[in-house]
Parts: C-alpha cells; sequence; structure tokens
C-alpha cells in the first residue's frame, strides 16, 4: 500500500482500538481526532467516535476546566460504540493527563506532550510532582515525546511564526499515532492542502509536523511495534463517515424532495443543534430557506407560518429552546398543520451542560405543553440513522398534519460512524396533496370550504395553502367545531375535539414500524428496553451476555409517541425489563404506567453516555439478582 | 396584476359574526380595511390577515380572505415565515399595544429590521381590553387600572419612536375616528415593498374611553393633529396658524407661522434617509392631549427581505443547478466495500 508509512519494525494486529485524544481547548484535539476517524474510515474500518469538549470556546488555558477530548474507536468488525476503557490516551499538557487518565485501561498507553509538563502548567493542573517522573504512572506504558520542540524545529524553515509552528503540533501527534497504528497519511496530507490552501504557510506546518510525527515514530526506536486494524467487514456498498447532525440534516433535505414540499428553516442558534442550521443555509440550491430567527420562538412560528403557505416548517434547537416554543406547539396541534420541531438533546435543567449529551427531555416532549395537547415523537438512536429518523418524522408530519418532535443528543449530534450510502431510489415518497377545491355542500347547495373536514383514513384536514382559489379560510387556536372550524365553545364540543386530537395521533400507530427486537427473542431471561441514543451501547453488552451464554434481548423504540402496537407484547413476554436511560427513569415510567409491568430502570445522568461494560454489569446483575 | 374580478366589501366581508364590544372603535377600522380592499387591485385568495391574541386579534375572523388567529405576540414572527416561503401574498399583521409592544415586542423590532413585506397595523388603545382593564405599554404615567391601582409607574412606549428606533422603512399613524384617513393610510402600507408599520389610534370605549378624544374629536381635529404630507411645510390649526419647526437643539417645536414665516417651516420629507427628522416629530407630543402628527413619518424603500432570501435561493441554484441529493449524500470523502 502506497500510503501507508513505510516502517521498521515488526506489526502487530489488533481487532479493534480505543484511542483519546486529550489537550487544551485550543490544542486541536476535536480536529485530530477527526482526523484520525477519517483516515480510519477511508481505511476501511468500523468505527464510532465521542467527542467531548467544555462549554467554554477558550476556558484558561492549561487548566482541567479547559480540556477539550475525542475518543474513537476503530474495528475490524461491526462496533456500535466509541469503546469503553481507552488503550491510548493521548495527552497533550498535563491537564488533560490528570483529567482523562481515570478513563485509560490499566496498563494502556500514554503519548505525552513533553514539552508541556513545565512547572506552571503542572501547577495548574494541580499536581504536586512530576507524573512523568514520580512513579505514578508505572502501571502503564508511557511515551514522553517533546513534541513542541519537535515541531517547531521542523517549521524553523518555513517562515512560520513560532507561535503558528507550535500550534502545529497537534499535527505532529496526529503523524505519530498515524505511524503507530498504520492509518493512511494521504487523506490527511490531501485534507490539509486542501483546508489551508488560502493559507500555504499554515498548510506546510501543518505538513511538516504530521510527516514529523511519522518519521519520529520510525526513527526514535521508543516503539518496539506498530499495530494494525484491519478493514472491518461490513456490507458491500459505498460508505462516507457522517455525524448525526449532518445525516439529520440530509434526512430533511430528502424529506423535502421526496415530498416535493420546500423546506424551511426557522432557527435560533443553541448548542448542540446549530450545525444543522449551518447545514442547511448551505442547501439553498435545493429550494431550501432558512431564517435565523430573533428568538426560539420566533423560529418555531415562522417555521409553522411557512407550514401554512404550503412549506414544510421545521424548527431545530435543544431543550431550553422547546420550553420556550411550547405555546406555538401547541398552536400547531390546534391547528393541525405539518411541523416539524427537533431537539438535539442535552444536559439540564437550565444551561445545564450545554455541550454534553443527556436524553432526559422525554417528559417534555410528551407533555411539556398546556392542555390535552399530544404530538408524535420519533427518536433518533445512531448517528447514520438520524438520516432516517428525520425522513420518517417529516412523513408522520406531512401525511397526518401535525406537529412531530424529533429527539436526538449531543452524543448522536456529534458522534460520527461509517454510513453505508442508502439508494436514493429506494427512499418513500412521501407525496402531499394539497386541497384544490370545495369540499363540502351547504343545505342551500352552495359549495364550500371547510378547513377541519377530515380524510377519513388518515383524520388529517385538507392542507389548502394562500393563493388557491375558493378555498379562503381561518384558522386559529380558539376551540373549533370539526369540520367547519368555527369557533365553538360549548362543552359537548370541547370534549369532542379533545378526543379527536388524541385519537389522531393515537391512530398513528398503525402507520408505523414494528418495534426492533433482537437477540434471544424466543426465551430471554430479561429484555433490555431502550430508545435513542443507547442503543450502541445496550447493544454491545447485550452481545457480550450472549457471548457468555446469557439469555438476553434486546428491544429498542424509535416511535415513542404513538407507541409500536407490538411493544405490549413484547415487554409482557420476558420475566425481566431493564430500561437503560440517559435520565432519572422517564421511559421506564411510560412503560409501566402503560403497561402495568414491573419495568427496572436504569439511569445515568452524568453528560456522558453509558459504557458498554457498565451495562453488561447492570445485566448481569439483573439476571444474578 | 391581471384580471382581478371586481369586488366590493360584502366580498371581503366574512360569514362571522362580529364579536367586539358595541362602541369599540375595531368596527371603524374593519370597515376601512374591508371598503379599501376592492380598490386594491388584489384577490381574497392571495390576501393573508395574521394575528396574535387580544380583542384587535380577533380581526383575522371578520375579513373573507385566509387568515390565522395565532398566540400571544407572535403574529409578525407567523407573517414572516408566510411571507418568506410565499412572497407573493400580500400578508396584513393586526395587533394591540400590548400584543405587539409588550409580550411581542421582540417580534416586531425584527420584522421591522428585516423589512419583511408585512402590512403592519397597531391599534393602539392604551389598554388591554380582552384580559379586562390593566394597563398596557402605552398607558400613561400614573394610570389608575386593576392592576395599578396607586397608578402605573412604567414610561410608556411611543410606538412611532419604537418603530423608527427599529429601522423601520415605512412608519404612519391614523386614527379610528377618520375613516378616509385610515384608509389612505392602509393604502399606503400596502403599496410599500417592505414592512409597512401603521399606528392606529383606537377608542377602548369600555377601558379607556375618549383616550384620543382630546385630538381625535372632530372638533379638536384642525387644532391638535397635525397632518404630516410630503413636500410640504408642516401646518395646521384652525386657520392653519401653527407650524412646526426644528430648533437649534434638534427638537421639532410647535410655533406661531406669523411669528417665524412660512420659510422656516419644516417640509415634511418622507423619503429622507436620515430617521431622525421623522424621529424628532415622534417626539413632538408626549401623549394623546397635545398636537400629534398624523401620516405617513417615513416611507424610505430598501431591500425587501424574502424578495433577498429568493434572490440567495436563485443564486444558489444558478451556481449550483438544483439539487441533487445523491450528489449531496456523496459530498464528503466516500469509500468502498465490496
Amino acid at each position: 500500500m502506497t500510503d501507508t508509512v513505510p516502517r521498521t519494525v515488526g506489526t502487530r494486529e489488533l481487532n479493534r482500538l480505543v484511542v483519546r485524544f486529550a489537550g487544551d481547548s485550543g490544542d486541536g484535539m476535536q480536529l485530530t481526532g477527526d482526523r484520525f476517524t477519517s483516515a480510519s474510515a477511508l481505511f476501511g474500518n468500523d468505527l464510532a467516535t465521542l467527542p467531548e469538549f467544555p462549554a467554554e470556546i477558550r476556558a484558561p488555558q492549561g487548566t482541567l476546566a479547559g480540556v477539550s477530548a475525542f475518543q474513537v474507536q476503530v474495528s475490524d468488525h461491526d462496533i456500535t460504540t466509541p469503546g469503553d476503557a481507552p488503550n491510548v490516551l493521548v495527552a497533550m499538557n498535563p491537564a488533560a493527563l490528570r483529567k482523562e487518565l481515570v478513563h485509560l485501561e490499566f496498563g494502556g498507553t500514554i503519548i505525552v506532550n513533553q514539552d508541556a509538563f513545565i512547572e506552571r502548567n503542572l501547577t495548574k493542573a494541580g499536581y504536586d510532582s512530576d507524573p512523568l517522573d514520580d512513579g505514578s504512572l508505572d502501571n502503564y506504558t508511557l511515551f514522553k515525546v517533546p513534541m513542541t520542540t519537535i515541531t517547531k524545529e521542523v517549521c524553523k524553515d518555513l517562515g512560520v511564526k513560532p507561535r503558528d509552528a507550535e500550534r502545529s503540533k497537534n499535527f505532529f501527534a496526529l503523524g505519530l499515532l498515524s505511524w503507530l497504528y498504520n492509518r493512511p497519511a494521504q487523506p490527511t496530507l490531501d485534507w490539509i492542502s486542501a483546508k489551508f490552501k488560502r493559507q500555504q504557510l499554515i498548510a506546510d506546518a501543518n505538513t511538516a509536523a504530521f510527516k514529523a510525527g511519522m518519521a519520529f515514530g520510525e526513527t526514535a526506536e521508543l516503539f518496539d511495534f506498530t499495530y494494525e486494524v484491519k478493514p472491518a467487514v461490513l456490507e458491500p456498498g459505498t460508505y462516507t463517515n457522517v455525524n448525526g447532525n449532518t445525516a439529520l440534516s440530509w434526512g430533511l433535505v430528502a424529506a423535502s424532495q421526496q415530498a416535493k414540499v420546500p423546506l424551511f428553516l426557522g432557527s435560533y442558534p443553541i448548542t448542540p443543534a446549530s450545525d444543522i442550521l449551518h447545514e442547511l443555509s448551505q442547501r439553498k440550491n435545493f429550494g431550501v430557506r432558512t431564517l435565523q430567527a430573533e428568538d426560539e420562538i420566533a423560529a418555531v412560528c415562522a417555521a409553522l407560518g411557512a407550514s401554512f403557505g404550503g412549506h414544510l416548517g421545521i424548527t431545530t434547537t435543544s431543550g431550553p429552546g422547546i420550553a420556550l416554543k411550547g405555546e406555538t406547539i401547541g398552536l400547531a396541534v390546534s391547528l393541525e398543520l405539518p411541523l416539524l420541531v427537533i431537539n438535539i438533546q442535552r444536559g439540564g435543567p437550565s444551561t445545564g451542560l450545554p455541550t454534553k449529551t443527556e436524553s432526559a427531555d422525554l417528559m417534555q416532549a410528551m407533555y411539556g405543553r398546556h392542555g390535552e395537547s399530544p404530538v408524535p415523537i420519533v427518536a433518533a438512536y445512531s448517528p447514520s440513522q438520524c438520516f432516517f429518523a428525520a425522513i420518517e418524522a417529516a412523513r408522520i408530519a406531512l401525511k397526518y398534519r401535525t406537529p412531530v418532535i424529533l429527539l436526538s443528543d449531543g452524543y448522536l449530534a456529534n458522534g460520527s460512524e461509517p454510513w453505508l450510502l442508502p439508494d436514493v431510489s429506494t427512499l418513500p415518497d412521501l407525496t402531499v396533496e394539497f386541497a384544490t377545491g370545495p369540499n363540502h355542500t351547504e343545505e342551500d347547495g352552495t359549495e364550500v370550504f371547510w378547513p377541519y373536514l377530515r380524510d377519513p383514513e388518515t383524520k388529517a384536514r385538507p392542507w389548502a395553502v394562500p393563493g388557491t382559489p375558493g378555498l379562503t379560510h381561518r384558522i386559529g387556536g380558539i376551540e373549533k367545531e370539526d369540520g367547519s372550524g368555527n369557533i365553538n365553545y360549548e362543552p359537548d364540543n370541547h370534549g369532542y375535539m379533545v378526543k379527536l386530537r388524541e385519537e389522531r395521533v393515537a391512530h398513528i400507530a398503525n402507520d408505523i414500524p414494528p418495534t426492533m427486537l433482537e437477540g434471544d427473542i424466543d426465551d430471554a431471561d430479561l429484555l433490555v428496553l431502550g430508545w435513542g441514543s443507547t442503543w450502541g451501547a445496550i447493544t454491545s453488552a447485550v452481545m457480550r451476555a450472549r457471548e457468555e451464554g446469557r439469555k438476553v434481548a434486546h428491544a429498542h423504540v424509535t416511535h415513542l409517541n404513538p407507541l409500536p402496537k407490538d411493544l405490549g407484547d413484547i415487554v409482557r413476554r420476558y420475566p425481566k425489563v431493564l430500561v437503560p436511560e440517559m435520565n432519572l427513569g422517564q421511559f421506564c415510567r411510560i412503560i409501566r404506567s402503560e403497561f402495568l409491568v414491573d419495568a427496572q430502570s436504569v439511569a445515568k445522568v452524568e453528560g456522558v453516555p453509558f459504557t458498554a461494560a457498565e451495562l453488561h454489569s447492570h445485566i448481569i446483575g439483573v439476571l444474578d439478582d | 396584476m391581471t384580471d382581478v374580478p371586481t369586488t366590493t366589501k360584502a366580498d371581503w366581508t366574512s360569514d362571522q359574526e362580529v364579536r367586539w364590544c358595541p362602541g369599540c372603535g375595531d368596527y371603524s377600522i374593519l370597515t376601512a380595511v374591508q371598503m379599501l380592499m376592492p380598490d386594491l387591485d388584489v384577490r381574497r385568495e392571495d390576501t393573508v390577515f395574521i394575528s396574535g391574541i387580544g380583542c384587535a386579534a380577533r380581526f383575522p375572523y371578520y375579513m373573507n380572505t385566509y387568515g390565522m388567529h395565532g398566540i400571544h405576540g407572535r403574529a409578525p414572527a407567523l407573517a414572516t415565515g408566510l411571507a418568506m416561503a410565499r412572497p407573493e401574498l400580500h400578508v396584513w399583521v393586526v395587533g394591540g399595544d400590548g400584543d405587539m409592544l409588550s409580550i411581542g415586542g421582540n417580534h416586531l423590532l425584527h420584522s421591522l429590521r428585516r423589512n419583511v413585506n408585512l402590512n403592519i397595523l397597531l391599534f393602539n388603545n392604551q389598554i388591554y381590553g380582552l384580559t379586562k382593564g390593566q394597563y398596557s405599554p402605552t398607558s400613561e404615567i400614573g394610570k389608575v387600572t386593576k392592576s395599578t391601582p396607586a397608578g402605573s409607574i412604567d414610561e410608556p412606549f411611543n410606538p412611532i419612536s419604537v418603530a423608527l428606533g427599529a429601522e423601520a422603512s415605512f412608519v404612519a399613524r391614523t386614527h379610528d375616528m377618520d375613516r378616509q384617513h385610515m384608509m389612505d393610510m392602509f393604502r399606503r402600507a400596502h403599496d410599500f415593498p417592505g414592512a409597512a408599520f401603521v399606528e392606529v389610534f383606537q377608542n377602548c370605549n369600555v377601558f379607556n374611553d375618549g383616550a384620543f378624544g382630546a385630538i381625535t374629536k372632530k372638533d379638536k381635529r384642525a387644532s391638535m393633529l397635525i397632518p404630516l404630507e410630503h413636500g410640504k411645510p408642516i401646518r395646521f390649526g384652525e386657520n392653519n396658524e401653527k407650524g412646526v419647526v426644528i430648533n437649534p437643539q434638534g427638537s421639532a417645536e410647535v410655533v406661531d407661522v406669523a411669528d417665524v414665516g412660512e420659510s422656516a417651516l419644516l417640509v415634511h420629507d418622507e423619503t429622507r434617509q436620515d430617521p431622525s427628522l421623522a424621529f424628532a416629530l415622534s417626539r413632538l407630543s408626549a401623549g394623546p392631549f397635545e398636537p400629534t402628527p398624523i401620516g405617513v413619518y417615513r416611507a424610505v424603500e430598501r431591500s425587501e427581505y424574502a424578495t433577498e432570501a429568493s434572490k440567495q435561493l436563485a443564486m444558489a441554484q444558478e451556481q449550483s443547478g438544483p439539487g441533487d441529493l445523491e450528489a449531496l449524500l456523496h459530498s464528503r470523502p466516500t469509500w468502498e466495500v465490496s
């Protein structure tokens, strides 16, 4: 292979590898991790990533608060998580080492930027003595590499300012790791020249640093072996590496194309949802209109206004934004117009943990409006699957003329994985029929348009857009009479309309796929029931338990309202039901109240996803109980 | 627009019973709008009225057009989305002073700043009507209401000043006692390509009766309303004896024409780019008890928001061709597994 680095030492094969890159917020660790990931993807490994960064753009340099980390698992087989304990920790400064060492496996490899281990940085990180020399790392394999010094040295003759040269040290680290783990170099070199094509000096410095990192590995005689993770055996086809927010954005574009209805996004910037606004604002040639609104409320209102005008109105946000949008979602329930509300969940309450993941907005999605205000809920479960979740949420919104909440979270949003690209021609047809003429005859024979006269099958009202002759009508949030849509405050009418809106949503259960069910379907002693981003960790944990001979099944729910019709049978079929969630048991509570089963919650609300190891021990614990 | 069918006021009137209090100023505003519409050369189906919540916000139900009765304060935001999605529509926004200056103040500011092609009618009655008589963001200091038994201590908004401060392109004021003047202002708003803001002094005869009586009663108008006419010196009074000048400090001031001479009067220029004279005029009256300018304060054309947004879409399609989903999915590095 021409694009891997030549080497003079022996190579050992690994089935999988978990690397964690950690440094100061300004050290470019997210970029480094991302490049390592991309090269691995192009090499053909399966992979999963977990970026973790502080909320501050630049926390005080060298402090524990400023540590930014990126974990990636690369593998020669199908994997679903970014790995439990990393095998390798790359620490660019003492704070990164101190904060991240806890994650590293016992006996794991530590590669540090030795130049950063000076007294000032050690003090900032809270070290009394230098951990590189005091024996505290004796249980690990430690490599001390003067990354800054070498990077500056190789950049000396390029005409790069020393400050800029120093900033290239992350590419030195990437080069060293690329050599050590036999990652192809060419994709990174190509990426550097494309990315910095207008800043030649920076491109030169990064290239020099990257190559120096590779050369260091080869010549420094620190390393006895390099390691290799062979390409994974995956389903044939064309793959790309994608994160959840990108896949979700593309799913929205696809839904608009499949429905032949233009996309309108009203959004207010909020972590971790903003990247969807960024991505869609670049898709103007698909007819996508984006409005960066003055606030969360305006964002959803503009989307609803666009839906009234015959567009697919969408708003993207995170939990705090949903709280603000609640009244408008209620209006959409009453107006019975398509509206897609996307919540990329993060840690709460209040500002909470803006850059960390959590899935604690399920009850908010279910009940976070006043009155009886049912809304269908769809949840994505892996980064690439966000594409299909977006299409499915749009399908329900368009077909049933209802607001739909789509739940993703920070872990899915920023995590990436290889994606077998779908054949576009197989995507569902979402074609929408707009109302074109009167639909009701008055007693005197006059043909009129009734905005709330329903399709008998879908119970959806007609979508009559302004500009259509003969269909002028008024809609509003005040209680109305079914059919004519006229204002009606009568007690019986309100009771009827409340039940009708509930049934409209419940009825969608006839039109959603059955629950995903895997594992020992027929004779499991335990059902692990999940929703959302816990899919990867549950899948791995159940696989391990089954490899140990345990009988376990895994059900994963993608439609949280209405629930799939087969779910009741499934949760009653097994002696024990365990519900892992990144909240204090919200879905578990729904399952218990809905089906009267003794489901047990496993809660983790720490801003980081479950590891497979954690869930595995829970599974064994419940089985042995 | 070609062959728009001839209509009458009745064609623009919906079959819904109007449910404002008898004697409410909203009736005369509704009549003015319904009478104007047949003259505007627009189709009913291309016309949309959007409102928030409040007495004024019932307005869309009474117009035989497309309409949406939204939620409190959000009408400009709902309308912004509709106008962006469908720039060819004629979108009107109707709301009161609580709706658009209090709970929805933010949306009013930003729709004006963006210059979205909306006709925004703010019915200002200086009181909360639908919630039965609390003070509003335009109520005068000292106002005694159910929620301010000791008198309001809030400095009121001056809606014209707020609009001008929010970079509004078109700003006008009229009142519910003068149908022809309302129709003139609404027509100007309709004709203006961008956000057109019209404040309508509106009498709430139940909770704030006569709030504007001192300036809008028939026998008071000549001496208390100052008509703004483009290109003309600003004059008013029973015998046109009063005028407006800009004093050396830059403020607008009422003077006797006899004292200063006609040539010293401010000649109204609604197309002046710099809004400071329009702002000075908006500060001329401290409330509806002093001579108050009505008419078009400002009408300065600039880029309309939805038009600009559509241009960006057209340009993107020209540059990159129409969207190709297959190509989008393959736009990042890909690899084959066989």
